[in-house]
């Protein structure tokens, strides 16, 4: 922050030799899924425009919609959407200042990896 | 980045202000959009999942009720601007001058974008 002192050194964390650790991936994927989520959400609401406009252009976003690679983009994005959904109430928990010693959060990262599944399975059985 | 020498104690420059240069309101917004979402993104999975795949009349059956409506609008414009403010976040993480600035920008309009052909849709479909 200070400009006072401009020390030549390397910066902190030094990421070639950082050693990858669950707390770090489990954050760094909070961004991922809630970006890549834009893709999942464009498909849906461009299904549902396409519904509203013409039988034509429902018909093509239903293709897409139904097809391998909407199965891929909707269903990746259904376990993207639990999996910000759950690191969201973690950022909530951390916020109030909970569950930031070292194992609290490394049961809480697997929390997130294992319960987002469970979610996306749970919701794949509900919705079918 | 070269800063301008003033005379400014570190903890005046910093005081109230993160990297962006604003105080706390981004991740108080943050905050309130998520626990929004919270309680509206699993019902409109459900609804959502369940109206994916079927016919069209199906479909505007479906979003013709004022729940799903009214809900898919919630998550549309709730979920954008959580979207954007996110995205606004990486690109001051990762960017710098100009292209930070058209990232922004782009940013703000792709969500508003979205967000008025979703409701086009949902107003064709309600009405």
């Amino acid at each position: 922050m200070a400009n006072a002192k401009q020390v030549e050194r390397p910066l902190s964390p030094h990421l070639q030799i950082y050693r990858w650790q669950l707390p770090m991936i489990t954050s760094i994927l909070t961004r991922v899924t809630g970006h890549a989520l834009i893709f999942g959400g464009l498909m849906v609401y461009w299904w549902l425009f396409c519904a509203a406009v013409s039988d034509e252009y429902f018909q093509i976003a239903n293709a897409v919609a139904t097809s391998w690679f909407g199965d891929i983009v909707l269903t990746g994005s259904l376990w993207a959407v639990w999996y910000h959904y759950l690191a969201g109430l973690r950022h909530l928990v951390f916020d109030a200042g909970h569950g930031l010693d070292v194992p609290t959060a490394t049961k809480l990262g697997w929390g997130l990896i294992i319960g987002s599944v469970v979610l996306t399975v749970i919701t794949i059985l509900v919705v079918q | 980045m070269t800063r301008p020498k003033r005379y400014l104690t570190p903890r005046k420059r910093a005081e109230g202000k993160g990297a962006a240069h604003v105080g706390t309101e981004h991740h108080w917004s943050m905050m309130v959009s998520a626990v929004g979402l919270a309680f509206l993104v699993p019902v409109w999975l459900i609804i959502v999942g369940k109206a994916l795949g079927s016919s069209r009349a199906d479909v505007l059956d479906t979003f013709s009720q004022p729940f799903p409506a009214i809900l898919t609008g919630l998550v549309l414009i709730v979920g954008l601007r959580h979207f954007v403010m996110g995205a606004q976040m990486m690109s001051e993480d990762y960017f710098r001058g100009t292209r930070r600035k058209l990232a922004l920008i782009g940013g703000v309009a792709f969500g508003w974008t979205v967000s008025a052909i979703g409701l086009y849709a949902l107003v064709k479909i309600a009405l």
